[in-house]
């Protein structure tokens, strides 16, 4: 008892101090890990915010945005022209979805929307590959997956990068909702739909936006992603990673999204690492969920989640 | 003309409460129970018994749980795989620690122990709700997949981690295992789901079902009116899991024979949610055309290119069947938000005023 309870409690923190390169090494790698996992999130909840809908083919939307990347890529079409195609095709899909998903299904409730979006991500898996294929691809942006050393401390070039555009994107993003005219819109929209549309904010308009948005973070994962892991099947099921990150930061909230990320991330490698080992291994499938399970008991609607006030 | 209740005089309580009020529903019914236990067992060859008759039954009894409390009680559940490889594995565990225990018996047995389980992964649903609450019971589908995955004794040590279903007998008749026939195997999924499905219809129609659905609609005002939420939800979260554990041994005992963990992934917990959606939420019936639907239609499609002629590469077909499956979702969803159950009553009201148009 005494063995276990030391193993539990006492050996992984004196691990920690024992070699305290390795730990930067260990939350390092967790909060890149963490950040790609927010890229991922980050599209749920734009969705979320501005239409209410639980967007669950967010993850095939990455696979699709970095299949149709690397297609373009491997007929010889430049980098800069492949992402501008790339992007006119997640805005092409933004409208088709509009049209033929979310307009015949206004006003229900929100778990037959959930389902539509299940729907979509069959169609989506299937015509991606029907289009692009299935085997593995590599996707090379000239960033060098290399790692660099600064103080004992490894370093990997291409999460590096990954951090860096995650917080780019995520300032952009909390400008555009705080700056522009349709950042206001959209969120009037996900304050209440029918005070929006009374004030003559276009409510298709704004969805048909929101979806391109997140199509646009979606390019944005699928490349950091495609770039670390290879362009696969397996890409679509980042889309379980972030669920964790989504319910700990709120489903309502982008800062929610980054800083979930960011705890997601270092607890599971520090679960894993110094944990791990004890119950055999293989734990960050369920880890982080169980984690996130523990926050919400004591906030239930996540870290960053708008209250939610209940009336009879 | 035809169905019509016009003359049927309810004289007792008991008449006026019957699950099947109306004299023609009743006959339907009993006519499509007679047919269902005589006619496949003669008459359907192995391969519709095994590959589309026997899941159909099975996935059937996992959508009504899965309905009992998604459809009923409101709590979106996505750890039905999860639940479902607790029953999965406790029966292989009672099967094999006592072999001479009746293996309707086991079933039973390991259908509590999946409740217990699903008991204590339903405790979160009293802080959580809604979407926050889907996600949370991810958590016990990714959780208990890992430990049946880890901890060997669970599959008797097994090096390859599979569970095999052994030779048990009903009556005399060997219904799991690899010498039990389809036709055996099939009429034990398709009395326990008849059983089930009365006892589930008979659970919703009355006092629990009833607070079930206060819960669902409002539970702050269902509160106020005297439902207690935590026993309640809890009620909900440990039938349905019964429910699920007994269809997840079945799965492995009556239709897969052996199992791995794979079989009990998050893709079975979708599968079944989609039965639900699509049959109709709070409905008995619906869950079982959900089944036929979720069932038949891969099968169609697979077989639709040959029965045209079309000669297409296998992975082409494979993918145009995602499109089209995910389309029919989308499509259905449009049309009939409410499930095929509605659709259902939609037709019966048509028909009681049949020929007539109002």
């Amino acid at each position: 008892m005494t063995d276990l309870l030391y193993l539990v409690a006492v050996a992984p923190f004196t691990d920690m101090a024992g070699s305290p390169a390795f730990l930067v090494e260990v939350l390092l790698g967790g909060v890149f890990a963490g950040l790609m996992y927010s890229l991922v999130a980050l599209g749920f909840v734009l969705i979320f915010k501005a239409s209410g809908v639980f967007n669950f083919a967010q993850g095939v939307m990455v696979l699709f945005a970095a299949l149709t990347l690397v297609g373009l890529l491997e007929r010889g079409v430049p980098v800069v022209v492949a992402l501008a195609l790339t992007t006119a095709v997640m805005v092409a899909l933004a409208f088709a979805i509009e049209r033929l998903v979310l307009r015949p299904l206004v006003n229900q409730e929100h778990i037959i929307l959930f389902m539509a979006t299940i729907g979509l991500n069959f169609f989506l898996e299937g015509f991606g590959e029907m289009v692009w294929g299935a085997n593995v691809k590599r996707l090379d942006i000239g960033i060098p997956d290399r790692s660099f050393i600064v103080r004992g401390v490894q370093i990997n070039q291409l999460e590096l990068t990954a951090a860096l555009t995650a917080a780019v994107l995520v300032t952009v993003l909390a400008l555009f909702f705080q700056k522009t005219r349709i950042g206001r819109a959209l969120r009037a929209v996900a304050d209440d739909h029918e005070a929006a549309l009374s004030i003559g904010i276009p409510l298709k308009t704004i969805w048909v936006v929101v979806w391109s948005v997140a199509g646009v973070v979606a390019i944005v994962a699928g490349v950091m992603w495609g770039a670390k892991s290879g362009v696969q099947f397996s890409l679509s099921l980042i889309a379980l990673k972030a669920l964790p990150v989504l319910i700990l930061g709120g489903f309502e909230s982008v800062p929610g999204a980054i800083v979930g990320g960011l705890i997601i991330g270092v607890g599971e490698k520090v679960g894993e690492v110094y944990w791990g080992p004890l119950v055999g291994g293989a734990i960050e499938n369920w880890f982080a969920y169980v984690l996130a399970l523990a926050f919400l008991l004591a906030r239930p609607q996540g870290l960053f989640g708008e209250k939610i006030i209940e009336r009879v | 003309m035809i169905y019509r209740e016009a003359g049927q005089f309810k004289t007792s309580y008991a008449s006026d409460q019957a699950i099947f009020p109306i004299a023609q529903d009743r006959a339907v019914v009993l006519l499509a129970l007679a047919a269902a236990f005589v006619g496949p067992p003669l008459l359907a060859s192995e391969y519709w018994l095994q590959a589309i008759l026997i899941p159909l039954l099975i996935y059937s009894l996992a959508a009504i749980g899965l309905n009992l409390l998604t459809g009923y009680a409101g709590q979106l559940s996505l750890g039905t795989g999860g639940f479902m490889a607790v029953g999965a594995y406790a029966a292989f565990k009672l099967t094999t620690a006592f072999p001479q225990v009746s293996i309707v018996l086991v079933f039973l047995l390991s259908g509590l122990v999946a409740a217990g389980v699903g008991l204590v992964f339903g405790i979160p649903s009293l802080r959580i709700k809604g979407f926050y609450l889907a996600v949370a019971t991810l958590a016990s589908q990714f959780f208990l997949v890992w430990l049946f995955n880890k901890v060997a004794w669970f599959s008797n040590y097994a090096s390859s981690g599979t569970i095999t279903a052994p030779d048990r007998a009903v009556l005399g008749v060997t219904v799991t295992g690899p010498s039990a026939t389809a036709s055996a195997r099939y009429l034990t999924a398709l009395a326990l789901v008849t059983v089930f499905a009365l006892v589930a219809k008979n659970l919703v129609r009355g006092r629990v079902g009833r607070s079930w659905m206060a819960i669902r609609d409002r539970d702050i005002a269902a509160e106020i009116i005297g439902v207690r939420p935590l026993r309640t939800k809890l009620l909900a979260f440990g039938i349905s899991s019964f429910y699920c554990g007994v269809a997840g041994a079945e799965l492995v005992f009556l239709y897969l024979g052996s199992a791995e963990t794979q079989a009990f992934d998050i893709g079975l917990s979708f599968l079944i949610l989609f039965m639900v959606i699509i049959g109709g939420r709070g409905s008995i019936l619906g869950s079982v055309l959900g089944a036929v639907f979720i069932v038949l239609v891969p099968i169609f499609l697979t077989n639709a290119p040959h029965a045209l002629g079309l000669r297409l590469p296998v992975a082409l077909q494979k993918q145009i069947e995602l499109m089209v499956f995910g389309g029919l979702i989308v499509f259905f969803l449009i049309v009939e938000p409410r499930g095929l159950a509605r659709l259902w009553q939609i037709t019966k009201e048509k028909l009681r005023l049949w020929p007539f148009p109002h």
